[in-house]
């Protein structure tokens, strides 16, 4: 580090006085600040017009509609996304579904109610009154697949995914997490494609429309009748696993979507 | 560009190394080099914000009160690494969401705090800029490296791309593991380092200590 002597024909040190100090202090926060607030306030447009792209995104990846041929322009048609209340499986309207941000409603508490421990299924300590729910629809605007936000903690995280289940509402076509933060090869595998695709096809009700759903650490027998319930759970990520089994039990019992979906299977009987 | 700015510049990417001689910065250099478009975007970011911080530092370096220089520091770098996040999310969204903290932790990187208080307190704002991109410049050089040879061997792709076809898609390669987890970093960096000082033995640091060997007990017979 040899280059340019230190400048000593400066000065060689500042006022150091108090009245220089605050003033110092203040500068550099004032000018800071405008910075800070400038960038976010001129980006945020940008920003949100992204996450909502990502969200949607990651509803088409979940509905399995580009495995069936489809361009994303294409799927985008096919969603019809709708707010619903939690508790009476009402659709609401009033609210966008588009703009509407699943992680900070969870935490609103004018939005959201506080759940009891034992309640709290999925660890999420408190539930949003509204979320949203896309449908996806055929030719006449009839629901062919529905996907539900569900989200639970695992080991280190909330993971935040999608549930879409098929037109019986008890067949799961896909689930996938589009946020979360567990460790990277062990929990990480929620997002390792092998493990995703054993989730295609499972059965989450049994017949009395009860929840039936469980990660086994014993590799599922397919011969078993329980099979269709079971799914293999990840290597060395007991709790992640856990994780994901509860709070799918969580987001299809009363609490969760229970009501829209009887709801939902009432209508169409 | 006069010779000692370019000197400036390129002395902290082979011979100042703030990764390989000062060994700075190590954290985030475990933690975002597991795909290269990550790694990339990292870089830039350090390097923008060290450049800015060390040249913004340097403006004022007469001004600041040396009993709060620190936290005067402290406040421009973190409001820089706060606009470059921010850039990040509204126009690489994917990777923003890859890198999740560690933009954010840019703030704690030792490399852009080391080199304000001990480059740009000193110096004019034009070498202060420089020495601030060179050593960018040095720590995204490492970073590369490591980037490549992470993704390619734990992934089989650069960049996204397939390179080496993994065996359970029908290839032949069957890629490590660990490699993708951040102590293999670690591992790389640290046979960088050998082969570096192996290659300049003037970056060897002088043991502290030495191993004292002990005279062997004469044996009774």
């Amino acid at each position: 580090m040899s280059a340019p002597e230190p400048d000593s024909a400066v000065p060689a040190a500042p006022v150091e006085s108090a009245s220089r100090t605050l003033l110092v202090t203040f500068v550099v926060c004032l000018v800071c600040s405008v910075v800070v607030a400038g960038a976010a306030v001129l980006l945020r447009p940008i920003q949100e017009s992204n996450q909502k792209a990502d969200l949607i995104r990651n509803v088409i990846a979940v509905s399995g509609l580009l495995k069936e041929g489809l361009t994303e322009a294409q799927a985008l048609k096919r969603i019809d996304a709708r707010m619903i209340e939690l508790a009476t499986g009402d659709e609401v309207k009033g609210i966008d579904p588009d703009t509407f941000n699943i992680v900070k409603a969870g935490k609103d508490p004018a939005i959201s109610t506080e759940l009891a421990r034992r309640e709290d299924v999925a660890g999420i300590r408190r539930e949003p009154r509204y979320l949203p729910v896309y449908w996806i629809v055929g030719a006449n605007g009839d629901l062919k697949k529905l996907i539900l936000p569900v989200y639970g903690y695992g080991l280190w995280s909330t993971m935040y995914g999608f549930l879409a289940l098929e037109e019986d509402l008890r067949t799961v076509q896909g689930l996938r997490f589009y946020q979360h933060a567990e460790t990277p090869g062990l929990g990480g595998e929620i997002d390792n494609p092998k493990w995703r695709a054993q989730w295609t096809g499972k059965v989450l009700f049994d017949e009395k429309w009860k929840v039936q759903v469980e990660v086994t650490k014993v590799a599922v027998d397919s011969s078993t009748p329980d099979a269709q319930h079971q799914v293999d759970a990840l290597a060395g990520a007991t709790i992640t696993s856990r994780g994901v089994e509860n709070l799918l039990k969580f987001w299809l019992s009363d609490k969760g979507y229970g009501p829209y979906l009887a709801r939902l299977r009432h209508e169409r009987s | 560009m006069s010779y000692e700015h370019r000197k400036i510049l390129i002395d902290p990417i082979v011979d100042n190394n703030p990764v390989i001689l000062q060994v700075l910065g190590i954290c985030s250099a475990l933690a975002v080099t597991s795909k290269l478009s990550t790694t990339i975007t990292m870089c830039i970011a350090l390097t923008v914000v060290t450049a800015c911080s060390n040249a913004a530092i340097s403006v004022i370096r007469n001004h600041i009160p040396s009993s709060i220089r620190i936290i005067v520091q402290m406040t421009i770098i973190s409001s820089l690494v706060i606009v470059t996040d921010q850039f990040i999310k509204a126009y690489a969204f994917t990777i923003s969401k890859d890198l999740s903290v560690f933009v954010g932790l840019i703030i704690t990187n030792c490399i852009v705090m080391g080199r304000a208080e001990a480059y740009a307190m000193k110096h004019p704002p034009l070498p202060s800029f420089l020495d601030g991109l060179g050593n960018g410049l040095g720590y995204s050089a490492l970073l590369m490296v490591i980037g490549v040879i992470r993704e390619l061997l734990g992934s089989g792709s650069l960049f996204g791309y397939q390179i080496l076809l993994l065996e359970r898609d029908g290839g032949w390669y069957v890629p490590n593991g660990l490699l993708l987890l951040p102590p293999s970093a670690f591992f790389l960096i640290g046979m960088i380092i050998w082969v570096v000082r192996s290659w300049k033995p003037a970056q060897v640091e002088e043991p502290e200590y030495r191993i004292y060997h002990a005279p062997r007990p004469e044996v009774a017979s």
